[in-house]
């Protein structure tokens, strides 16, 4: 970031995260994604005059064990409520979530910091509430037409306090508690589909000043890239607006990718009265220790209690720890590996690096992975036993994520088994040493740098298949003489 | 000369399982009635004649192959306030004219599954706002007894059908006393049941937390029949209660030695009719010789329930009816500009005047500021009024006393007056506001015009309700009065 060191950053997130169950919070159409428009919304769903809304349980299940994962006080007597606003997506007019008793109450969140440090992020509230439809414009001559599909898809909507001072630690939380809702398996957490979705509150204030500054709210960023980016020009024209000697206006701002901008959506003159009140066509719901203590026995192990058993059990270190139990997709895939291979610090080691940044490049889960788990371990496997070196292995590995076949077809067809043939290792290092006269005085005269230049040649001269070690042994024999 | 108009449900009941009478034959005979009779009341708004007769024969079949349930073939009117699958369902307002119900009320569907056959949608005020049906987008309805009258409201068109015997039955709803406050004006049985006995899906809402559906009748015996077809849970109302649904006509015959009646003193003060007040105690004193003891009692806060009620009904009203916005069914203005004039346009020409009126009463006291004041304040005498009804209960079975301050009015004498008008249900609103059932029996006349006596019990007491009705009109015939042009 380049606003200078006067200025402290305060943001909050509410993040908004779709519940994955079969139907809708209060009706029993189908939530999955997809589908043509309308085709998932009954009576309910269209607000038909005379309908009243059914509290789906499951839902309620889901929630709890978000509550019970972020070690949250429980609402064991929550109650839903009417916040009531025209919108042509919002079929009742009026939205159904909760205020003033929701159903997961004061919990936290701890994200690493860059520095290594870990800070924990408060959690003001996680409330139960139903999702809208969606407006589609342009495609109608000039109406708007309406989808209802998602409406009345549950969501949790997790506020936080505003503990996080930039966009950086923002992006760790909502990361964080994507992989929370995933690893609990209370979402499918997908972007892409606005299953995970946050607002962000911003604002600023000079190094010292006690108040908070004015917050503007960004609506409805559905990417972590797009949160940072979002959030660090929020920032700047905050900090330009205040510099210039403007006041930052509370208002609600929306996110344009393409410009990379925020831009104003409602300004206060419009701001609504919600006139939330409790809504008398549901009970409120009332759930007693027997239920939470069974959804807490049902709770996985979680994000943090995995990474101190990695720390512990396979003696990772806590930034490898940390990166493998950032999804626990990718935590299986690494348990996986490392179960074949049987060597947990090189798992590690080849899960964070090579594969990593692959999928990073490609944009892709590791679910997507062109190379399974059983299949890595494989690679690893000939690593251990001194098949191919280790930068043999990143080759294979390219040709196995090219689809040519496992890791020992593609040491087999392409010949990359290792030289452990000590005549012929020995042959190499001698055209070396000869064709290196100057060098190897140098070696002899102690500059012990020279014997990565060696090392280096011979490798070069084997293409990459003589065994490194072996390379290194006969060098010291010939340097003893 | 059939005269099956003067027959109760009981007995059209059972001159159908006894293959008197088939269902197309008296389903034919209220219709001609209707089409003969109702220009005089404008008591339908639509009339179901080609479904009726269908239905009519489906039921002579299951009445033909034996074991029919009681109500089997019996034609009935249902308020134009329930949803009904094909047809018309337009809560008598602008905004829900071109509405098709494409599903049936469960109210509905479970008088179908009984056989029952629906003549027609009766007219109402416009979303059960009114208490004298004169805010219907169709017109006022008549009352028969007097058709410069009003029927009372908000299910006039009911009770006026069934007053005239248009009808021999029909349902109707009551949010502050639209059931009772009308069985009165037009000397019919009308009872509702506790909130949550029966259910409320399809049925459209005007405020969610008072809303129960009910019955008008000629007796109290057939009222137990329809409640035994209408009540019970529902998965699709969270607000129905699982409650054992007994046989509500096993009850009716116990003698009512030693059954205390509370009668509250607010209920005899200064706003009623002196006339009425003496129907009432007449009533109570043929009470007293069929061996019941009269215990005065207090519901110290029953003079706030009117403006308690007027809090918390048009709150919820002003949210339930958010839903008809023009954009998925409904009236939508011609030509909007933008999606702001559509909703204004939409929603300014579709309501009534009353029902706008209090769409804006109930968004004022939800708004920011103002919650605390007045919702949440109505919320606290809610309870108290129930607190009330709960302490008096200790001491007494049922409640009695008048159900309306006064006969029926003339038409247009208080339209232009909404406080008047709202304390018309003075006596009817508190109970709903605490749930209790409630019926109201004929209980004579006053001017040629009926009084209603209101009969309150304890939760879930709806048994006793009709054996204590039952027992009244086992000993006097107010019940079987119907009114001279349409005998």
């Amino acid at each position: 970031m380049s606003y200078d060191s006067n200025w402290e950053v305060v943001i909050g997130l509410e993040i908004h995260c779709q519940l994955a169950t079969k139907s809708k919070i209060f009706s029993g159409s189908s939530t999955a994604y997809g589908a043509e428009p309308n085709t998932q919304a009954n009576a309910v769903d269209l607000a038909l005059p005379g309908v009243l809304p059914v509290f789906n349980k499951e839902a309620l299940r889901l929630a709890v064990k978000f509550g019970l994962a972020v070690d949250a006080e429980i609402g064991m007597r929550s109650v839903f409520d009417r916040k009531n606003y025209f919108y042509p997506d919002s079929p009742k007019a009026y939205q159904i979530t909760q205020m003033d008793h929701p159903i997961v109450g004061v919990g936290h969140m701890d994200i690493e910091l860059e520095n290594g440090e870990t800070k924990r992020i408060g959690i003001t509230r996680a409330h139960l509430e139903e999702d809208a439809g969606k407006s589609m414009h342009g495609a109608y001559h000039g109406m708007t037409g309406i989808d209802l599909n998602r409406a009345g898809t549950p969501l949790i909507e997790i506020v936080s306090e505003p503990d996080m001072s930039s966009a950086k630690e923002a992006v760790a939380y909502m990361r964080k508690i994507h992989s929370l809702v995933r690893y609990i398996e209370i979402s499918d957490g997908n972007m892409q589909e606005g299953s995970f979705r946050c607002d962000a509150n911003v604002s600023v204030r000079p190094v010292g000043q006690k108040e908070l500054g004015t917050r503007a709210e960004l609506k409805n960023i559905n990417s972590f890239r797009f949160v940072e980016k979002a959030i660090n020009i929020e920032i700047e024209r905050q900090i330009d607006v205040i510099e210039d000697g403007g006041k930052v206006v509370q208002e609600t701002r929306l996110y344009d990718a393409d410009k990379n901008e925020t831009r104003s959506m409602r300004s206060t003159e419009e701001a609504n009265d919600y006139r939330y009140f409790p809504d008398p066509d549901l009970l409120p719901v009332v759930i007693d220790e027997a239920y939470v203590d069974a959804l807490r026995k049902e709770l996985p192990e979680l994000p943090e209690q995995k990474k101190q058993r990695y720390i512990k059990e396979f003696e990772l270190s806590s930034y490898d720890a940390d990166v493998i139990t950032s999804s626990r997709e990718l935590a299986d895939y690494f348990e996986t590996v490392n179960a074949k291979c049987g060597d947990a610090k090189l798992a590690a080691n080849w899960v964070t690096g090579e594969l990593a940044a692959r999928l990073n490049k490609e944009e892709i889960e590791i679910t997507d992975s062109k190379v399974d788990a059983g299949a890595y371990a494989g690679l690893l496997l000939r690593i251990k036993d001194n098949t191919i070196s280790g930068k043999i292995a990143k080759d294979v590995f390219e040709a196995m994520w090219q689809g040519e076949g496992s890791a020992d077809e593609v040491i087999e067809s392409k010949g990359l088994k290792q030289i452990t043939d000590s005549s012929a290792i020995e042959a190499m290092v001698d055209e070396v040493i000869v064709n290196n006269p100057t060098q190897f005085e140098e070696l002899k005269s102690g500059k012990d740098k020279m014997m990565g230049f060696f090392v280096g040649q011979v490798m070069k001269a084997s293409a990459g298949k003589a065994n490194p070690g072996q390379v290194n042994q006969l060098m010291q024999k010939k340097l003893k003489g | 000369m059939s005269n099956y108009h003067t027959k109760s449900v009981t007995e059209l009941s059972a001159m159908l399982q006894a293959g008197e009478v088939s269902s197309v034959e008296l389903t034919q005979y209220f219709l001609d009635r209707i089409k003969n009779n109702d220009d005089k009341l404008n008591s339908f708004i639509t009339v179901c004649e080609e479904q009726a007769l269908a239905q009519a024969a489906e039921s002579d079949e299951k009445l033909k192959a034996g074991n029919a349930p009681l109500l089997t073939g019996v034609p009935i009117a249902h308020k134009d306030i329930f949803c009904t699958d094909g047809v018309k369902t337009s809560c008598a307002s602008k905004m829900l004219d071109n509405f098709v119900s494409p599903y049936d009320a469960t109210v509905v569907t479970n008088m179908r599954a009984a056989g029952v056959v629906m003549l027609g949608k009766t007219n109402m005020d416009e979303f059960a706002m009114g208490s004298s049906n004169e805010t219907s987008f169709y017109g006022g309805v008549k009352n028969p007894w007097d058709t410069l009258t009003v029927p009372g409201g908000s299910s006039g068109g009911s009770a006026a059908a069934v007053a005239a015997r248009l009808a021999p039955a029909a349902t109707g709803t009551d949010t502050g006393g639209s059931i009772r406050q009308p069985a009165a004006l037009c000397g019919l049985t009308g009872l509702k049941p506790t909130y949550g006995r029966v259910s409320r899906y399809g049925m459209i809402a005007f405020a969610s937390s008072l809303d129960q559906a009910g019955t008008f009748t000629q007796t109290a015996e057939d009222s137990a029949l329809m409640l035994n077809v209408m009540s019970g849970l529902d998965e699709k109302d969270s607000t129905s209660v699982d409650k054992e649904v007994p046989d509500y006509t096993t009850n009716l015959n116990q003698d009512l030695k030693g059954l205390k009646i509370g009668l509250p003193k607010e209920y005899f003060d200064e706003g009623l009719n002196a006339d009425v007040a003496k129907v009432v105690e007449a009533a109570i004193a043929e009470y007293k010789k069929m061996g019941a003891e009269i215990v005065d009692i207090s519901l110290p806060n029953s003079h706030l329930s009117v403006p308690a009620y007027y809090v918390i009904a048009p709150a919820e009203c002003s949210s339930n009816l958010s839903r008809f916005d023009g954009v998925r069914f409904g009236y939508r203005c011609d030509d909007p500009k933008d999606l702001e004039d559509m909703y204004k346009r939409s929603r300014g020409e579709g309501f009534g005047e009353e029902v706008k009126r209090r769409i804006m009463i109930g968004a004022y006291v939800l708004s920011a500021g103002y919650y605390d004041a007045y919702y949440l304040k109505a919320q606290k005498i809610r309870r108290l009024i129930s607190d009330d009804f709960k302490a008096a209960f200790e001491k007494v079975d049922v409640i009695m006393g008048p159900t309306a301050p006064d006969v029926a009015f003339k038409i247009g004498e208080k339209s232009d007056d909404p406080i008047s008008m709202y304390l018309s249900d003075i006596y009817t609103i508190a109970v709903n506001l605490a749930g209790l059932p409630g019926m109201s029996v004929p209980a004579g006349f006053v001017n040629g015009l009926p009084v209603g006596l209101q009969i309150t019990g304890n939760y879930f007491k709806e048994s006793q309700l009709l054996n204590v009705a039952h027992q009244y009109q086992k000993n006097t015939d107010w019940h079987r009065a119907i009114p001279e042009d349409f005998s």
